[in-house]
């Protein structure tokens, strides 16, 4: 782990949140370094999605910080205080991050390739022939091509998700993030977005990856991170973590989803 | 014709030995077509009493149905509609925003709005708006409480028809108001969530992603509401106004002919929201795009299947 933030593409510091009572994030460091797979395991309701949440600012923090390629992600700094910053602005930084959900997430009432286009013509201002022109080569490279003109409710699940994933390439973002992308899949259709995602991981794009494929983890990940109770407990290389892991909770969790 | 073979005459008394060769018959329903049969003779009645009953007075009806007074009467009835359901649903919308927003103090606002129209009946505020003049004798621009740019005469400004719309559209986008955000609201919160993570800026996540997807749950109720507001603006002949039905009336004061007035006035009403609902429904199939694995065809498009088809058959 690297502590100076300029190796890091994405920085993760000292990251508390709170919903009412609950601290759901209880300070979180972590780092990515560009062009790798950070896979974070852990129990339900551990936190996983309020972290992947937080580093797009989809969530506000109650301390701590994000960094993305060593730029603040939803504050700005002024003295000693992190203030917010307006809409526009953190909209304007989320084009630098892909997301990728669970339940996808597509707009039903859009066309795929116009839900490709939708974002780099409205929030980037790229000319629309051009946003289509990168579109098509997208739906090339997630093996959807002869899918475009079709509306995403007509799509299997598995079609869904690789075009769920191709919308988030089409802003080129530096980093990006999936939150259980296979969990809403039927276990056949499973293979295919992993594949997807596997080819990602070979062409160098950063990624941070929630997911229970313990499997995925050991092939792609560079760095696998434990999860449990608002807290990273053991993050490390998969074969440390996943094979010998030095914690307790790491090893019941392990047991439970082997 | 050709004798037949024994080979091709026996099949049809033997019983089918493959699956295919099973033919497979619909379930009879007789009751249906007694019920069908009834239905058919008592409309055939109604139709028949229509025609032949002199009490309907069809000759009077033909000589005021496209009168120009009558017609005139139509046009401003479709006037006002128009006027009430454009003025209603922009202020409606203005209004359902301010209540989805995130200030307590417009949501109040946009609450107590819908709170106030929807609790006076609508004549009360039409009478209201024609006798504003009686109250504020003049109506002025300027800072309130401070100086005045500039000033109107209240009767000069708001004739009788500008009251009738105004009253119209003020009640009506407390209607409105309420679809709007109940579409919005029926609108997955994903949708938003999705949107706002590709940075797409705030307005146009409104109106290229929420509002298309709410349209399918406003459409139905606005062109309830478009539809009863154009029967119900002829709540404004208190108004005196020259629509529909208060023309019928003026015609019917003068030649007594009640019934085949009425008639009149019925006939284009009924014309008009046939209108009215054909275009919803075909609106609301334009919004329905990407919603069902296979839109169903509109009885147009059954139309022309079947005639080529049949054309088909033929050839
Ligand atoms: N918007 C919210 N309001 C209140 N509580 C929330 C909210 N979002 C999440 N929580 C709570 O925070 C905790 C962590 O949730 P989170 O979704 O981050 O868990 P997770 O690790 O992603 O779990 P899973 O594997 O089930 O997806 C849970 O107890 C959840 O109930
Ligand atoms: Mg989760």
């Amino acid at each position: 782990m690297s502590g100076d933030g300029t190796t890091a593409m994405v920085e993760v510091r000292g990251v508390h949140k709170r919903f009412g009572r609950l601290e759901v994030l209880r300070g979180i460091d972590l780092d990515v370094r560009p062009g790798t797979v950070t896979v974070v395991l852990g129990p339900s309701g551990s936190g996983k999605s309020t972290l992947l949440r937080a580093v797009n600012h989809l969530e506000k923090l109650d301390q701590g910080y994000v960094r993305v390629d060593g730029e603040l992600i939803g504050y700005r700094r002024v003295g000693d205080k992190l203030r917010e910053l307006p809409e526009r602005e953190v909209l304007k930084q989320r084009t630098r991050l892909g997301f990728v959900f669970q339940n996808f997430n597509l707009f039903p009432h859009l066309t795929v390739l116009e839900n490709l286009v939708e974002a780099p013509v409205g929030a980037l201002g790229v000319p629309r022939e051009e946003a289509r022109a990168r579109a098509l080569e997208l739906l090339e490279r997630v093996g959807l091509a002869d899918k475009a003109a079709e509306y995403p409710r007509r799509l299997s699940g598995g079609q869904q998700q690789r075009v769920a994933i191709a919308r988030a390439l089409a802003l080129e973002p530096k980093v990006l993030l999936f939150d259980e992308p296979t969990s809403a899949l039927d276990p056949e259709l499973v293979g295919e977005v992993l594949d997807v995602i596997k080819d990602l991981a070979r062409t160098g794009t950063t990624m941070i990856v929630v997911t229970h494929e313990i499997g995925f983890a050991r092939e792609v990940a560079d760095t696998v991170v434990f999860m449990d109770g608002g807290v990273v407990v053991e993050q490390g290389p998969p074969a440390r973590v996943l094979d010998d892991p030095q914690h307790e909770r790491t090893r019941a969790f392990l047991a439970k989803v082997l | 014709m050709t004798a037949l073979t024994p080979e091709q005459a026996l099949p049809i008394r033997q019983p089918a030995d493959s699956a295919e060769e099973l033919r497979i018959v619909p379930h009879r329903r007789p009751w249906r077509l007694v019920a069908g049969l009834v239905a058919l003779v008592l409309a055939a009645q109604f139709l028949h009493g229509l025609a032949v009953n002199p009490g309907w007075d069809w000759p009077t009806f033909r000589a005021f149905v496209f009168s120009d007074s009558i017609l005139r009467a139509v046009g401003v009835t479709l006037q006002l509609t128009a006027y009430g359901t454009v003025l209603g649903f922009a202020l409606g919308a203005v209004i359902a925003a301010l209540r989805l927003s995130g200030s307590p103090i417009l949501r109040t606002i946009a609450w107590t709005y819908v709170w106030a129209f929807r609790s006076i009946p609508l004549i009360v505020q039409l009478v209201f708006w024609f006798n504003l003049a009686y109250l504020y004798k003049r109506i002025g621009i300027g800072v309130p409480f401070g100086p005045t740019f500039a000033s109107f005469g209240t009767t000069d400004l708001l004739g009788a028809l500008g009251a009738a719309v105004l009253g119209l559209a003020l009640h009506q986008a407390a209607y409105a108001a309420e679809i709007i955000r109940g579409g919005v609201l029926a609108v997955d919160a994903g949708q938003l969530e999705a949107a706002a993570a590709l940075g797409i800026p705030k307005f146009r996540q409104a109106w290229r992603i929420v509002l298309p997807q709410a349209m399918r749950g406003i459409l139905p109720n606005a062109a309830n509401e478009v539809i009863s507001l154009f029967k119900g603006t002829s709540i404004v002949y208190v108004m005196a106004i020259g629509e529909l039905f208060y023309q019928v009336q003026v015609v019917y004061g003068r030649t007594g002919r009640v019934v085949p007035l009425l008639m009149v006035a019925t006939v284009w009403y009924v014309l008009l929201t046939t209108a009215l609902s054909l275009v919803q429904y075909h609106v609301e199939r334009y919004f329905a795009r990407g919603s069902e694995r296979h839109a169903p065809p509109t009885p147009w498009q059954r139309l022309r299947a079947a005639v080529t088809e049949s054309k088909e058959k033929r050839a």
